[in-house]
């Protein structure tokens, strides 16, 4: 249980996973800019990656691990080099599945999250989240708790970055650093800040 | 001497191909829009190493999905050309990534998930589904091949500064003499951790922008 409440804290703040593996940068960049779409974006991918990473566990461990195919008579059987192309195609159909569930059940929150679910698709966080779920060798909770921490973390960083952008609209910023400059070097600045949280342990 | 060594050298610049190179390379290559291509490979910047054998990687599988998407663009439907595209790109990724294990093993170590991750850099496909769909098989090869190389001199350019002021080194071997250190010289280590990498990608805009201007 500690275990996994440590797990938590470090794939929320420390292994952030926009702020020090720089996964789902290109929207993290593009959304930041009002707080209500960058706080819609950020939910959307707590509830993708929570969900498609448990998901692609079950995937690898079942078909596609060394050894996995023992029920069907294939004990020497290995797939796990289509882990890539697999992943991306089941991170694109649970998408593209849970658009239909919630356009049929929650009209409401399809009008919110609609328009960023299929750049979801795309957001480099996603698969990323699935591939060190394979590379670290998470259990099952662990993964769960992996992939809602990341979703979690990637939406606090979003979220702060779209406040500060907001206050910077009124700061005198260097002519050659507005723009794309200054949002890296505040990107930055989070990152030192996120990074603070490495000596808590437990 | 110098206008003979030069009229071969215009007969090359007037050819399709080398304007193809300098658009990709220099005119349409801001730093701003590359790194959004490649934001994930800045994870393997920490080393020049690393940066270098990323970059082998990210060329070859821009070059040859755009060669190969070039090839089949009159048999891709038009509707489905988007996962035709990632199936292809997804096949080269996996190739480069089996090559680096057989290959380059520790390095394929240290470069972990993102050797993989290539797949889901917007620049890979964009350069497919903007210019190789259509284009000849040529050009589109060569258009890939110079994207290629444009966000790898981004990728070693940031490499380079963070190894060797983040811990004296390039390729590993030391470059900041004995001397300094004793002198009082202290390798930075906020340029090791992540948050190096964006200040680094930051400074380099302001300096691409200021330059800019001035011209």
């Amino acid at each position: 249980m500690e275990n996994l409440i440590g797990l938590a804290l470090n794939s929320v703040f420390v292994g952030n996973i926009l702020l020090s593996y720089f996964l789902g940068m290109c929207s993290f960049l593009a959304v930041s800019r009002n707080l209500a779409t960058a706080a819609g974006l950020g939910v959307a991918v707590v509830f993708v990656m929570a969900l498609t990473t448990p998901v692609n566990w079950l995937i690898y461990h079942g078909l596609l691990a060394p050894g996995a195919l023992a029920w069907a008579g294939l004990p020497g059987a290995n797939l796990s080099f289509l882990k890539l192309i697999v992943f991306i195609a089941q991170i694109a159909a649970i998408v593209q599945a849970i658009e239909m569930v919630i356009d049929r059940y929650s009209p409401a929150l399809y009008t919110a999250l609609g328009v960023y679910l299929p750049l979801i698709t795309v957001n480099c966080a996603i698969l990323g989240a699935s591939l060190f779920m394979v590379e670290r060798n998470y259990s099952f909770a662990e993964t769960l708790v992996y992939g809602t921490g990341s979703g979690v973390g990637w939406c606090l960083a979003i979220v702060a970055m779209a406040a500060i952008q907001k206050k910077l609209r009124y700061a005198l910023v260097p002519r050659g650093l507005q723009g794309f400059g200054i949002s890296m070097i505040t990107t930055g600045l989070i990152a030192i800040g996120f990074m603070l949280f490495a000596g808590i342990s437990l | 001497m110098t206008t003979a060594a030069a009229r071969p050298w215009a007969a090359v610049r007037r050819t399709a191909a080398y304007k193809e190179i300098v658009k990709a390379l220099w005119r349409a290559n801001p730093i701003s829009k590359q790194i959004l291509g490649i934001c994930s490979s800045l994870a393997v910047t920490v080393q020049l190493e690393t940066a270098l054998v990323m970059s082998l990687a990210l060329t070859g599988v821009t070059a040859g999905s755009s060669l190969a998407v070039s090839l089949l663009r009159k048999a891709i439907p038009r509707n489905i050309r988007i996962i035709v595209q990632v199936a292809v790109i997804a096949t080269l990724v996996i190739l480069a990534d089996e090559l680096l294990k057989a290959f380059l093993f520790d390095v394929s170590k240290q470069l972990s998930v993102f050797v993989g991750l290539i797949i889901t850099n917007c620049i890979v496909l964009g350069r497919s589904e903007a210019y190789a769909l259509n284009h000849p098989p040529g050009q589109a090869f060569l258009d890939g091949l110079a994207n290629g190389v444009g966000y790898s001199s981004v990728l070693l350019g940031v490499a380079f500064f963070r190894e060797l002021l983040g811990s004296g080194k390039l390729f590993g071997a030391t470059v900041i003499p004995e001397a300094f250190y004793r002198a009082g010289y202290v390798n930075n280590g906020l340029l090791v951790l992540a948050p190096g990498a964006f200040i680094m990608i930051g400074l380099f805009v302001w300096l691409e922008h200021t330059l800019l201007e001035r011209k």
